[in-house]
């Protein structure tokens, strides 16, 4: 192509790529001035550098913002991302009373989130108590005292028509330190609006009166441009340590997320991923970019997948699939591999059309689900794996003992796979693209008939391709990717 | 009045970012170009009008006046043409001249009965306490009003309302915690009709638009109130926090299908936060933006009339 100079990404390419790229970050509700920002900084970095003839120019301008995304979100786009225990991204001190202050807009989720912090301490021995500072909303004392229940965890409390939020907060950490048992103490402090001098001088006060060792900044995930300015705000009346971004359960691209770490440098710590007291996880950077680059766009979870799956052994099992024997043995490494990936609700709703599918019955378990079958295969003897024909009534029932599920559950798992190694035959057959088209009509299937089977689909003819040009293929991809990797560093 | 004050203060901050700033990015005599355009984009942006609508606005700027010498007058009424286009829809408010327009001209009242007002959106938004100010709005214009508190999920929900209740000094229905919210609509419809009540509200769980089996139950209360009242809902307003970004196009999408909204609440715009997300949501669904949140207590609503609003932001 002739506006590629000899190998190398020229400006007008790269110029053409931002673009796209802007597009979509505004369209996730980055700020508009870290948007306009962050492109120009990548373009100038990425222009001169080598083609990847494996990708397209385009593709390969997403690739190299994914990773500065990652980057710039407190990731390693090289490494797998493992959080720290939740004690250790609040900073939990090795002995005393650790003070942790909450703050945020008003109904960000910060009463809620408290709630889920201390759980999440409490599990891992560290006991916490809650004190409710918020005088201001009618019955917030109540939520989190209902919450505090739900968890086990003492609340402090006082009488809001004779106190104020600075007492409250000073009496709340005297009481934790009499009660000698606890270690992390959570301040939750009433919602407030950034431009609010009065009450933004309120919290201030409680940072000096109180001194907290920690104070995190409760921002929605579908805050729109505004996030830079009350996260400013925020970190300037009390320089924030951590930023829980919550509501990540919906469907928003979550641009708030890289516009606050952008103008406050603030790292972020966790994300809220629904309303119940365990919805609470560790902030993933890589995800995050996924996400906010997103939006029905396969890239990132294809880039991720490149990554993560290691390409031999994808290799072998397409092969295999190829072949028609793609046996339960495969089918449990497929599903270590998603487990690489994150929990499969959050897989799923990356890949278009399989979000719906995900949000389907919020309530069903994707990843206990995933569990349950990892627990059955583990429970067949290898033979059984190689050949599931072979398990008759009496197999099925020692199946289901070992692994702690009904016999009928070990039924079903046999008939969706008989159901799902058909479909993937066909698909072995097919490219990239077309393998996407082949998930999301699943998708749809599988929403047109809820908790019905997999139904068989289709062969595809070019399924029948021989294996030597399978093979002559796996080859030239473990080559291309062992390039990019090398390009990447 | 302090509440004008503050809607006008309101205004200020997105007159600030489309309009004052049109004078010093726009400087007479100078030719229009596109950089300046882009520079103004980015100021409509900032809105969380989004990329089409604000992409929009700088098309007709284009169309009209690129390469030609800047007259910031008529730059400014194209630009507030296009938005008051944008904003209106078609059932253009008539007569909207009053400072203070009659809450009860924005809402479909039902002239047989109760009128019953549905109130739902995404967590956090400002549900609960938009019902209290529109209680204490009605109250004021000498409506009787009776609050269901259908929000069994969250903790301390319905004490939350209750409270507010007991401040208006108006009745309400609650259930158990977990109960079936359309269990409690169709006590606090039962209720209405008992006591012969104008108004009554219905409160609901916050919900994310993405949740099938919680955005099913939407309609459920729907039916079971208008099986008890004719026409119930008459009102079914999505209110919509002002910091909301793109999103917000997501959840009218949505909580249209599942709870026919016939207007937006958009709260909080007492912040720093534009609110310009309702821009495209009206100019996609025509939803109209009814009333506007500005602040937390009881007297912080007013009407939202896009008449006044845009021409509040004429210089
Ligand atoms: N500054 C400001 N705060 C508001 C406004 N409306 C509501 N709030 C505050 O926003 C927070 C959430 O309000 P709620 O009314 O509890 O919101 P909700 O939608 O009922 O919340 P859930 O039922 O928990 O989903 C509270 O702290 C309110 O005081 C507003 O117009 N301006
Ligand atoms: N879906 C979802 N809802 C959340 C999450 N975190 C909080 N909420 C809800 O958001 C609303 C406001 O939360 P709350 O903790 O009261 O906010 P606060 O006003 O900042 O204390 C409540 O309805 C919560 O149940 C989350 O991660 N996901
Ligand atoms: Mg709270
Ligand atoms: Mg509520």
């Amino acid at each position: 192509m002739s506006f590629i100079d000899r190998g190398r990404l020229t400006e007008a390419t790269v110029r053409e790529g931002m673009k796209q790229v802007r597009q979509a970050l505004l369209e996730a509700d980055v700020a508009y001035d870290v948007a306009q920002d962050f492109t120009k900084r990548v373009a100038e970095q990425a222009v001169g550098d080598r083609v990847l003839k494996s990708l397209k120019p385009s593709e390969q301008i997403v690739g190299i913002v994914y990773r500065e995304l990652v980057t710039l979100m407190g990731g390693d786009p090289d490494s797998d991302f493992q959080p720290s225990s939740p004690a250790a991204q609040i900073g939990v001190k090795r002995d005393g009373v650790t003070v942790l202050m909450m703050c945020g807009l008003q109904g960000a989720g910060k009463t809620t989130t408290c709630g889920k912090l201390a759980r999440a301490l409490k599990k891992d021995g560290f006991a916490p108590l809650l004190v409710a500072a918020d005088l201001q909303r009618p019955a917030a004392i109540e939520q989190l005292r209902t919450l505090g229940e739900q968890v086990g965890v003492p609340v402090y409390t006082e009488d809001p028509a004779s106190s104020t939020p600075v007492k409250v907060c000073a009496n709340g950490v005297k009481e934790a330190k009499r009660r000698g048992d606890v270690r992390v103490v959570i301040l939750d402090t009433a919602g407030r609006l950034g431009v609010d001098e009065e009450l933004m001088k309120e919290l201030s006060a409680i940072d000096r009166k109180v001194g907290p060792d920690a104070a995190f900044l409760v921002a929605d995930a579908m805050t729109g441009q505004d996030a830079v300015n009350s996260a400013k705000a925020f970190n300037e009346a009390l320089e924030l340590d951590g930023v829980v971004l919550t509501k990540m359960d919906g469907d928003t691209r979550g641009g708030a997320a890289l516009s606050i770490k952008a103008v406050t440098g603030v790292p972020l710590k966790f994300v809220g991923t629904g309303e119940t007291l365990d919805g609470l996880e560790a902030f993933h950077p890589d995800r995050m970019a996924g996400r906010i680059l997103g939006g029905g766009d396969m890239a990132t979870l294809l880039e991720k997948a490149q990554r993560e799956f290691d390409a031999d052994e994808m290799a072998e099992q397409q092969a295999r699939m190829a072949e028609g024997k793609f046996t339960l043995l495969d089918f449990q490494k497929a599903m270590g591999q998603i487990g690489k990936l994150g929990s499969m609700r959050s897989v799923m709703k990356m890949i278009p059309g399989m979000g719906q599918l995900a949000d389907m019955d919020p309530d069903a378990d994707m990843d206990g689900e995933v569990r349950r079958v990892g627990a059955m295969i583990d429970s067949m003897t290898q033979d059984e794996r190689l050949n599931p024909d072979r398990i008759d009534r009496s197999r099925r029932n020692r199946i289901a003992a070992g692994s702690g599920v009904q016999p009928h559950e070990v039924n079903k798992l046999l008939k969706d796979f008989k159901g799902m190694s058909g479909m993937m035959q066909s698909m072995s057959g097919l490219g990239m693209r077309d393998r996407m088209a082949a998930v999301k009509g699943l998708a749809g299937q599988m929403s047109a008939n809820p908790g019905g089977q997999i139904q068989q689909r289709k062969q595809s003819t070019k399924a029948d391709q021989d294996l030597a040009k399978l093979r002559a293929e796996r080859k030239r991809k473990k080559q291309l990717a062992k390039k990019s990797r090398k390009k990447n560093r | 009045m302090a509440l004008f004050e503050k809607f006008k203060s309101g205004l200020q901050k997105t007159r600030q970012v489309l309009n004052t700033d049109v004078r010093d990015l726009f400087k007479a005599g100078a030719i229009l170009d596109e950089e300046m355009l882009e520079e103004f984009e980015g100021r409509l942006i900032r809105s969380d009008m989004g990329v089409e609508a604000a992409d929009e606005i700088v098309a007709e700027l284009r169309k009209q006046h690129l390469g030609r010498t800047v007259d910031p007058q008529a730059i400014a009424e194209t630009v507030n043409a296009k938005l008051r286009d944008l904003l209106s829809g078609e059932d253009r408010a008539e007569g909207g001249e009053e400072e203070n327009a009659d809450p009860l001209t924005r809402l479909n009242l039902n002239p047989d009965g109760p009128t019953v007002i549905l109130v739902s959106g995404v967590n956090g938004v400002g549900k609960t306490t938009s019902i209290a100010k529109l209680a204490k709005l009605l109250t004021d214009a000498g409506q009787s009003v009776v609050l269901s508190a259908g929000d069994t999920f969250r903790a301390a929900a319905v004490e939350q309302l209750t409270m507010w209740a007991g401040r208006i000094g108006c009745e309400i229905v609650t259930g158990e915690a977990n109960s079936d919210p359309a269990s409690v609509a169709h006590r606090g419809a039962a209720r209405a009709k008992e006591l012969g009540a104008d108004v009554l509200i219905l409160d609901t769980a916050g919900r994310l638009q993405t949740q099938t089996n919680l955005m099913n139950e939407l309609g459920k209360i729907r039916r079971v109130v208008g099986k008890q009242i004719d026409g119930a809902p008459h009102e079914s307003l999505l209110v919509i926090d002002a910091t909301t970004g793109q999103n917000g196009l997501s959840q009218a999408e949505k909580f249209s299908e599942a709870a026919g909204c016939t207007g937006i609440v958009l709260s909080k715009l007492d912040g720093s936060a534009k609110g310009g997300v309702v821009i495209p949501i009206r100019r996609r669904m025509s939803i109209p933006v009814k009333f506007v949140g500005l602040g937390e207590g009881l007297g912080d609503l007013a009407v939202f009339e896009p008449e006044k609003f845009v021409r509040a932001l004429e210089i």
